[in-house]
């Protein structure tokens, strides 16, 4: 047991104290124990088979398998229904340290959770209503526990991240606490639809399991349920390979030209900040962020002679490397989701008054991507070493871009870089995988060279 | 890269469902419709299922919704508490006329109902209600306690699963002369995944419409289409994957390694002769990968080899190059078996796995056939039948002699 705070330690004690009580009194004769068994047996079973390396759900966010513990919720007295959580948290795999503490945590949490809505749902006579399968009343109780249990878990989330036991372990911090104000924010908005269709779920299984039909039939409703967890591992695995493979575009280009090693991530996190500050919705940041990555793949196509070559170009050497938006937007325009991103790539070497190349375009005849690309690419370039340049201080590359807006790069877009840097600073990322290494405060405090970025 | 179409059924197979569909329209017509309220639920349900279809998805099911209130119409013996008396022809001629209904925005925005889903959905239904419907009308499963009923439902739906993968496999060889057993277990495949969810669907819904009455419908979609949902973003995720991993596969190509389009030719060219050879539809996705991918290597190469062409350099240099790929490759976070098949492809065939003699054999031919001109093709082809010493696996060059004399793609020249 590593660092964890006293507080969080005896917050989780308060928590586990609280669900112990819940289980009083303990089941007794009168109680179903058949199925109390079999969905403890079918909870921890589903647990512990979902997050084997196997079906790989381990991305997954918690709680996969709530509609068989919302099922017992609205079959079995508060107490049981309670206790049906016990083995499958107990037993259940966790990952990061300390395993102990994590898994009585979990226990306690889903006890609690388990037993208010079962509770509510049998103050509102949802009982009767499954054993009688009278459909549209139902509904209600089993809305109303649905809701509790949301509440319950969101509740008792938002008290640890609150007392500092679960924020993501980083390299700077173990246990980070949360601010108390924040640590409710979006809790319950987040997870409320996934446990309302879990809910659903579990009614079915409830009905199903009271009806003629029995368990078997109850069981049946977890396939499709499982089904969809499986195609959700496996898009999130999809997805990660897809993003190391767009990666993998930018690393072609640093087998020709170290020297620009980190640059496009730069230039990605760059074009991203930007896309913020002018409050483009969330998917486009992330096309523009892309479009930053991926904005010199081209160079690809140009001889590595010159790309590395360290003393003035000719003019003839100059037109070859200034071929390479064309390069690269003949690369990339096979790829559908990269969307606008590949106009910037094309255009992020023009300038508003018709100087730059390929096209020579002016003003709002350059894509808007284009310009958010541009202004990153330049700020990166002066904040970084080159074969020709020093880097720059960022107080004195925003100062530069704001020399030349009008007449190179839109003014907008500086701004909201401006704005941006001054607000959150210029911390970039050398790859995606690496941890940030250094962070450069906002401008006005001395800047100094990123160590570990350059060559 | 789609040289080669999804199959299309036997006319045979679209008689049948024809027939099938005239016959049960007709004695519906005669007949009248029995319990309208629960035909019409079902029915709307079945058409909501069609709306929410997406062609083109990778998926085999394109309508999952609709596929299991269909089936659960065919299975259906009760309502809320009361016995249905719907047969055959009637379950055959809701189910159908929903389904045209449901398809009627998609017709209207121009990609029709294809025929093939229709008949496929017809015939299915019509073999699940005609297990079912006659035996449960004469009061046959009356004495079936409810367990085992429910056990009943199951076993009939995964039999209509298993029929349904069968009849999708035999078109499949007999056009392409793909090995039946690779065909049908991609199939089989097919249903364990997004199939598994609308056969227990199907089962669930009408043991619960004859627990709770209709309204068990909307509740018991709920899952279905968060199904639906995740297995429609896995697909999505995977055919971005495919276009990343083709642009990649064009850096070389961009940067004057290797000829325009070669790349894209030896991956479709590699995907064929791969399904002649009967690898499975996960092993032919390495394979297609590992083939655009071949070439990668090249470009840590300072100086390009002349035209690209890497089947006449000295046989440490190839592999070398194939060395370097498999670097790239594996630092991309692709399958690691891409990597593997991308190293491997300039080793003696008889060390290399098939997917790695695919692609020297493959890449061999298209490099030589470019080469040769005219008659290029062949002489490419001879070229690797003699140099067969340890060079080109023979079964290998066997079978891509047999995909060039099937399909037109002797000299795919076109960029």
């Amino acid at each position: 047991m590593e660092a964890v705070p006293a507080r969080a330690r005896v917050y989780i004690a308060c928590a586990t104290a609280a669900a112990l009580i819940c289980l009083l009194p303990p089941p007794d004769a009168g109680t179903d124990w058949p199925a109390l068994t079999l969905l403890a047996a079918l909870y921890a079973g589903c647990e512990r088979v979902a997050r084997s390396r196997f079906v790989g759900m381990s991305s997954h966010p918690a709680g996969t398998f709530y509609p068989v513990l919302l099922a017992a919720a609205f079959l079995l007295p508060a107490p049981a229904a309670a206790l049906v959580a016990v083995p499958g948290a107990l037993l259940s795999h966790v990952e990061r340290r300390p395993v102990a503490l994590r898994r009585i945590w979990r226990a306690a949490q889903l006890v609690l959770g388990v037993w208010t809505a079962a509770r509510v749902h049998q103050v509102l006579g949802g009982r009767d209503a499954v054993v009688t399968g009278d459909c549209p009343h139902l509904l209600g109780p089993a809305g109303a526990a649905v809701l509790a249990f949301c509440l319950v878990l969101a509740l008792l989330d938002g008290g640890r991240l609150a007392v500092g036991a679960g924020a993501p372990p980083t390299p700077l911090r173990q246990w980070g606490s949360v601010p108390v104000r924040r640590a409710w924010r979006g809790l319950v908005a987040r997870s409320l639809a996934p446990i309302a269709v879990h809910g659903l779920a579990g009614l079915m299984m409830a009905v199903l399991w009271r009806s003629p039909y029995g368990p078997v039939a109850a069981l049946l409703v977890l396939l499709p349920m499982c089904v969809s967890w499986w195609a959700f591992a496996q898009y999130h695995r999809e997805r990660a390979a897809h993003q190391a493979t767009i990666r993998a575009l930018v690393q072609a280009v640093d087998i020709k030209d170290g020297y620009t090693r980190g640059h496009s991530e730069r230039v990605g996190q760059a074009s991203m900040m930007i896309a913020r500050e002018l409050g483009m919705d969330d998917e486009r940041v992330e096309v523009l962020r892309f479009a930053g990555i991926l904005h010199d793949v081209g160079k690809l196509g140009v001889p590595t002679r010159l790309l590395r070559k360290d003393g003035p170009l000719t003019p003839e050497e100059r037109r070859v490397i200034e071929l390479h938006p064309e390069y690269g937007h003949e690369m990339v325009r096979g790829i559908g989701f990269l969307g606008e991103a590949r106009a910037a790539v094309l255009h992020h070497h023009e300038r508003l008054d018709g100087s730059g190349y390929p096209y020579g375009l002016m003003g709002r005849q350059i894509p808007e991507s284009a310009r958010v690309v541009a202004v990153a690419d330049a700020f990166d370039a002066m904040t970084s070493t080159r074969s020709y340049s020093r880097a720059r201080p960022v107080a004195v590359a925003l100062a530069e871009l704001e020399r030349c807006a009008g007449s190179q790069f839109d003014p907008v877009m500086v701004a909201a870089l401006v704005d941006a840097v001054g607000r959150a600073g210029w911390c970039p990322a050398v790859t995606a995988d690496d941890a940030h290494t250094s962070r450069v405060p906002p401008p006005g405090a001395p800047a100094s060279s990123r160590p570990g970025a350059r060559r | 890269m789609t040289a080669y179409r999804p199959p299309r059924q036997f006319p045979v197979v679209h008689a049948c469902a024809a027939l099938l569909a005239a016959g049960s329209l007709a004695v519906t017509l005669h007949d009248g419709l029995e319990e309208r309220r629960v035909a019409l639920a079902f029915g709307l349900l079945i058409a909501v299922g069609e709306l929410t279809r997406r062609n083109g998805a990778q998926m085999r099911e394109p309508a999952p919704l609709g596929a299991a209130a269909a089936l659960s119409y065919a299975l259906l013996g009760e309502a809320g508490g009361r016995p249905t008396h719907h047969g055959l022809a009637q379950a055959v001629a809701v189910v159908l006329a929903a389904s045209l209904l449901g398809s009627v925005p998609h017709v209207a925005r121009g990609h029709g109902p294809t025929l093939d889903h229709l008949a496929r959905r017809v015939l299915t239904v019509g073999f699940v209600a005609a297990c079912f419907q006659p035996p449960y009308s004469r009061g046959m499963f009356d004495d079936w306690g409810g367990p085992a009923y429910a056990l009943l439902l199951l076993a009939l739906l995964s039999l209509t699963a298993l029929c349904d993968a069968v009849l999708a496999a035999v078109p499949a060889r007999s056009r392409t002369g793909r090995p039946f057993g690779p065909a049908l277990r991609d199939e089989l495949r097919a249903v364990f995944g997004i199939g598994s969810a609308v056969i227990a669907t199907g089962a669930v819904m009408a043991l619960a419409v004859a627990v709770v009455g209709l309204w068990a419908l909307p509740v018991f979609s709920v899952p279905l289409l968060l199904a639906q949902m995740s297995f429609r973003r896995y697909a999505a995720v995977r055919a971005t994957y495919r276009q990343t991993i083709a642009s990649l596969a064009r850096a070389t190509e961009v940067a004057g390694y290797t000829p325009a389009g070669h790349a894209r030719r030896v991956a479709a060219l590699s995907r064929a002769v791969g399904r002649d050879m009967g690898l499975t539809e996960p092993e032919l996705t390495v394979l297609e990968h590992a083939a655009l991918m071949h070439d990668i290597g090249q470009l840590s190469l300072v100086d390009p080899v002349p035209a690209g062409a890497t089947a006449g350099l000295p046989d440490a240099e190839q592999r070398r190059i194939a060395l370097l790929g498999g670097a790239v490759v594996r630092r991309t976070g692709v399958d690691e078996a891409v990597a593997v098949v991308v190293e491997r492809q300039a080793d003696p065939c008889a060390e290399q796995p098939l997917a790695a003699r695919i692609v020297r054999a493959v890449n061999a031919y298209e490099e030589k056939s470019r080469e040769g001109g005219p008659g290029g093709p062949l002489t490419a082809l001879e070229d690797l039948r003699l140099a067969t010493a340890g060079e080109y696996a023979p079964e290998v060059v066997e079978s891509l002699a047999r995909v060039l004399a099937r399909s037109s793609l002797t000299l795919p020249m076109t960029g």
